[in-house]
């Protein structure tokens, strides 16, 4: 149950939220070095970190729990134990996953 | 099948039915979709990690290079078609008004049609050195 909704509601923040701002690089980057310029000073002002960080751990949480549906696709694991198991594996993987990625921008930067 | 030993008219058959047979059909995208989004977010993000900047030159002299705009594009037609699907089982869901849902769903494809059609002019623009 929770497991369905989060990754609907997941699914919804990256739709209006992740397209929305793909989008909208995307044209700042094809209209002019101003524009541009603006998206990234958004992006990381306070507010704009904390989509990001929002987004990204949408986009691994969804990840996941879009793993546990084909893995429900296989008819396997419907027994209460392996569904409780396989429900916790999901948050972990999509908060380690998150943890990992932001390590991975901060090395990149040469922030670490 | 038509039989002359029913007297029932096509309608009425029709409505016996069942489904359109397009649920399987809906169901397998979403999946090709998500192994599309999967493969072609990770070239993106490692790419995105391996540039040595995110500025403007830098951004754009790298989706200029073919090999870049072309997955690129792939990669906006995947999520946003993924996303289409997505979020049509969420409204066939929550909306239960047969008026809004078609309000819905097509608001729901305009939107995403009018982004998507946005971000792939955007990548193509500056592939093709209009910036």
């Amino acid at each position: 149950m929770t497991m369905s909704i989060l990754h609907r509601a997941t699914g919804a923040a990256l739709l209006f939220g992740g397209l929305s701002l793909l989008t909208w690089w995307l044209v700042a980057a094809a209209t002019s070095a101003d524009a541009y310029k603006l998206f990234v000073a958004c992006a990381t002002s306070p507010v704009g970190w904390l989509v990001l960080v929002g987004l990204s751990w949408s986009a691994f949480q969804h990840l996941c729990s879009g793993v546990r549906h084909l893995i429900m696709d296989t008819v396997w694991g419907f027994d209460k134990r392996t569904t409780k198991r396989v429900a916790t594996a999901t948050w972990v993987m999509g908060l380690v996953l998150t943890a990992l990625f932001w390590a991975a921008v901060l090395v990149s930067r040469g922030a670490i | 099948m038509a039989s002359r030993f029913h007297s029932s008219s096509d309608m009425k058959r029709a409505r016996g039915l069942g489904s359109a047979k397009a649920g399987v059909h809906h169901w397998w995208l979403v999946r090709v979709t998500a192994v599309g989004n999967f493969t072609l977010l990770l070239w993106f993000v490692a790419s995105l990690l391996l540039l040595p900047s995110l500025d403007h030159a830098t951004v754009t002299a790298w989706i200029a290079q073919p090999l870049v705009a072309i997955p690129l594009v792939l990669m906006i037609l995947s999520t946003f078609w993924h996303a289409r699907l997505g979020f049509q089982v969420f409204i066939e869901d929550y909306v239960h008004s047969d008026g809004w849902k078609l309000i819905a769903l097509t608001a729901l494809s305009f939107f995403l049609l009018a982004l998507g059609a946005a971000s792939i002019f955007s990548v193509l623009a500056i592939a093709f050195g209009a910036r």
